[in-house]
């Protein structure tokens, strides 16, 4: 009976495994061996070893590419947790037209990443953009968003936020599953807004925040399309800004610009055990302030 | 029994080694000898040449593929259009099923030539007796690599120097201050043009059009980028070191390089708003094709044209362009080879010219030519163009002149590091992170790893 229900379990998702296997866990496991060897698409890979791998410490770019990106996921997954939160609880709030509000808030997520990237080369642009236009109504001369080293990923942190929609429809559910007695018994105690987001609210919907945390610093490890548009990709000009290469651009420059597909291999490798690597240690550090209703999973 | 982990470990070493023994390309080695046999100017071909990277959108285009599909004598011709997907295909080449004919830019032919992706067409153009004299040197040098020839050229492009004729006017200034033929008057002329009312720039007075014409620039100072072997990188040779200074120093004049770039990315470059119609701008060199554009969409902006000139008063450009190929494995080279040599006949282009020629007439505008990489083709056209009056003539002319005056950077195994290495240092000194010397020094040095790397592999593969 049990052999009977495994094979048709494993028929009905055969589509996906053979899908899988083909399509992540071939090229995964041929990435390793090819971060193994000199390959260049056209000619057979030469076995070099680890090579790639020395190479990959020796080479400053990689480290230069390693600091943009933990820097902008410091910066960005912060970021992006507060203000979904801030929407989604107003949302929450909300009774009038809060579909309408819904809809308004997950309608850029919608938006392609490359209309991103290029919506803020516009947006921030350093004399004629909207945020510099705004920052002058208060009398502040804001900075050369797109140019300026030291700008160029706070810039990017804030075009990010053009897209938690997501993150705030799954907060906002999470928001709507918190008992209402647990705030009805908190204000028969007299606590405030604020001391009952802070003690019911948000350790309620812990588990959810949490995954947002997870998943959107995986996201930032990985960001490439929004940077790579404004600042590598751009049709008519060779202009580029070394503040924004991030990781996965660089690795995207070695393998389809200079055809050093045994390389890049190597470095998909590194990034995949950083990630692996702070998940971990997120996991085990944040777990403490999760709390699950029904104990620890 | 084996344990279940016993079992798993075993099916997925095999798993894996029977995958990765997969993980290999069809290439290989230096690209297979073809002989000027298989290539003959009677034969007809049949069936369908698939073509990469080129998509017939104008009629400069069509009138020159009826032209190649009626000299291919049956067989038809499969656009794919857009512009050449590398990974595509290199992909392609790898898996053996390339397509018959690419289009590529120049400066890319040495690295697949390195490679082995293309086939030296050598053969092709003894078989299908390509006249080569007729192209322009430089293109063709641009598409020989190891001594031999790999790439038929297609199109030319070259750099005028272009300027806002009423802002010269209202700063006292002409075109020749402008025009590079001073460096110090350029300077002058930038700080002139510039407005910049309480720190905000409006208008640009000089775009020097960093990074993308530092070759122009090192060359107008007497310096080459790359030798001219294509071996050695000279990046920080004191004459690139002194024009990169130049260059930035007129950014740095106008208030700084991030000033005049969120003005120059506010433009509406190729619509009725650009940066001359709106006198935004008061000059910069720029390829020639732009005349067109700024002929068609602003027929009355004031502009002013001249070539781009060296201190010394000569005129100069940077010659880039488009070129056509054979892939390694290509299932119909001799219908590819013939393809190749009919889209860049003189008479195709003349076709080509005389199809734009009654386009423009009927739209009522001027037919301001066509640059292409065959000298006597260029001539030829050259004698059907028709007035647009001014300033729209002196553009033509200058462009013209310009393209009798023309450098390249010879082909090299690694010119994507190479052109990124001396890129990413131009954009470390507009950034004002890195001074112009050390930004060349560390991009010398990144170039030079790179070329010996690529020539190291070509010498492997070729012995």
């Amino acid at each position: 009976m049990r052999f009977t229900e495994t094979r048709a379990a494993l028929l009905f998702i055969s589509p996906w495994l053979i899908g899988f296997f083909i399509f992540t866990a071939w090229p995964v496991i041929n990435s390793a061996y090819l971060s193994l060897t000199d390959y260049d698409v056209i000619n057979d890979p030469n076995f070099i070893g680890f090579d790639n791998y020395v190479t990959l410490f020796e080479d400053p770019k990689v480290g230069l590419a390693l600091r943009n990106t933990f820097i902008f996921t410091v910066m960005s997954v912060p970021a992006q947790l507060v203000v979904s939160l801030g929407l989604a609880l107003l949302l929450n709030a909300a009774t009038r037209a809060s579909g309408f509000f819904r809809t308004a808030f997950f309608l850029p997520k919608m938006t392609p990443p490359v209309a991103i990237g290029i919506l803020l080369l516009m947006l921030f642009n350093g004399q004629n953009g909207l945020i510099n236009s705004f920052l002058a109504i208060f009398g502040i001369d804001g900075p050369a968003w797109t140019t300026d080293p030291d700008w160029v990923k706070p810039g990017l942190v804030l075009m990010s936020l053009w897209t938690v929609g997501a993150s705030v429809v799954i907060i906002l559910a999470a928001l709507r599953g918190v008992p209402q007695e647990l705030y009805d018994s908190a204000l028969v105690d007299g606590a405030g807004w604020w001391r009952r987001t802070l003690r019911i609210t948000v350790p309620m919907i812990s588990p959810t925040l949490f995954f947002l945390f997870i998943v959107d610093s995986i996201n930032a490890l990985q960001s490439f399309t929004e940077a790579y548009t404004a600042f590598f990709g751009s049709g008519n000009t060779t202009y580029s800004n070394d503040a924004a290469l991030f990781y996965t651009i660089y690795l995207f420059q070695q393998a389809f610009e200079f055809l050093h597909m045994g390389y890049a291999s190597a470095l998909a490798w590194l990034l995949f055990i950083v990630i692996m690597a702070i998940t971990v240690v997120q996991i085990l550090l944040t777990r403490r302030f999760v709390h699950y209703e029904g104990g620890q999973p | 029994m084996k344990s279940p982990l016993a079992r798993w470990s075993v099916l997925t070493t095999s798993l894996v080694l029977a995958l990765t023994a997969c993980a290999k390309g069809t290439g290989g080695g230096a690209a297979p000898v073809q002989s000027p046999g298989q290539f003959n100017t009677g034969a007809a071909f049949q069936g369908t040449i698939s073509v990469m990277g080129f998509g017939a959108t104008d009629e400069v285009g069509t009138a020159r593929v009826d032209k190649a599909k009626a000299a291919l004598g049956g067989a038809d011709v499969k656009l794919i259009e857009g512009d050449l997907d590398i990974q595509q295909f290199l992909s392609s080449v790898a898996a053996g099923s390339p397509p018959d004919i690419i289009y590529a830019n120049r400066d890319q032919i040495g690295t697949f030539a390195s490679r082995g992706a293309i086939v030296p067409l050598t053969a092709c153009i003894q078989g299908e007796q390509i006249d080569t004299s007729m192209f322009n040197k430089n293109a063709i040098a641009q598409v020989t690599f190891g001594n031999e020839i790999w790439g038929i050229p297609e199109f030319n492009q070259v750099q005028i120097t272009m300027a806002n004729a009423r802002l010269l006017k209202e700063a006292g200034l002409t075109i020749q201050d402008v025009n590079g033929s001073s460096w110090d008057k350029v300077t002058a002329a930038a700080k002139k043009l510039v407005k910049a009312p309480g720190g905000k720039v409006q208008v640009i007075g000089f775009d020097s059009k960093l990074p993308e014409f530092l070759p122009l620039w090192a060359k107008a100072n007497g310096a080459d980028l790359l030798s001219a072997d294509g071996r050695t990188a000279q990046l920080n040779s004191p004459a690139v070191v002194k024009a990169l200074e130049f260059a930035v120093g007129i950014y740095d004049a106008q208030g700084g390089f991030a000033k005049v770039k969120a003005v120059r990315d506010s433009a509406d470059f190729f619509g009725k708003g650009n940066q001359f119609a709106k006198n935004e701008l008061g000059a910069m060199p720029m390829e020639q094709w732009y005349v067109n554009v700024l002929n068609d969409v602003s027929p009355k902006a004031p502009l002013a044209f001249d070539t781009f000139r060296t201190p010394q008063g000569q005129p100069l450009a940077y010659s880039s362009g488009s070129a056509w190929a054979i892939p390694k494995g290509s299932k119909n080279a001799a219908a590819a080879c013939r393809f190749a040599k009919t889209m860049t006949l003189v008479d195709s282009w003349k076709a080509a010219a005389q199809a734009r020629l009654e386009k423009r007439g009927q739209e009522k505008k001027p037919f301001t030519g066509i640059l292409t990489g065959n000298v006597k083709a260029d001539e030829e056209i050259q004698t059907m163009l028709t007035t647009g009056g001014e300033p729209w003539d002196s553009g033509v002319k200058a462009f013209y002149e310009a393209n009798d005056h023309t450098f390249s950077l010879p082909a090299n195994p690694a010119d994507a590091e190479f052109k990124k290495a001396w890129q990413d240092a131009v954009n470390r000194v507009l950034n004002g992170q890195e001074e112009p010397q050390a930004a060349l020094d560390k991009a010398q040095q990144e170039a030079q790893e790179a070329l010996d790397k690529a020539w190291a592999g070509w010498t492997k593969r070729t012995n």
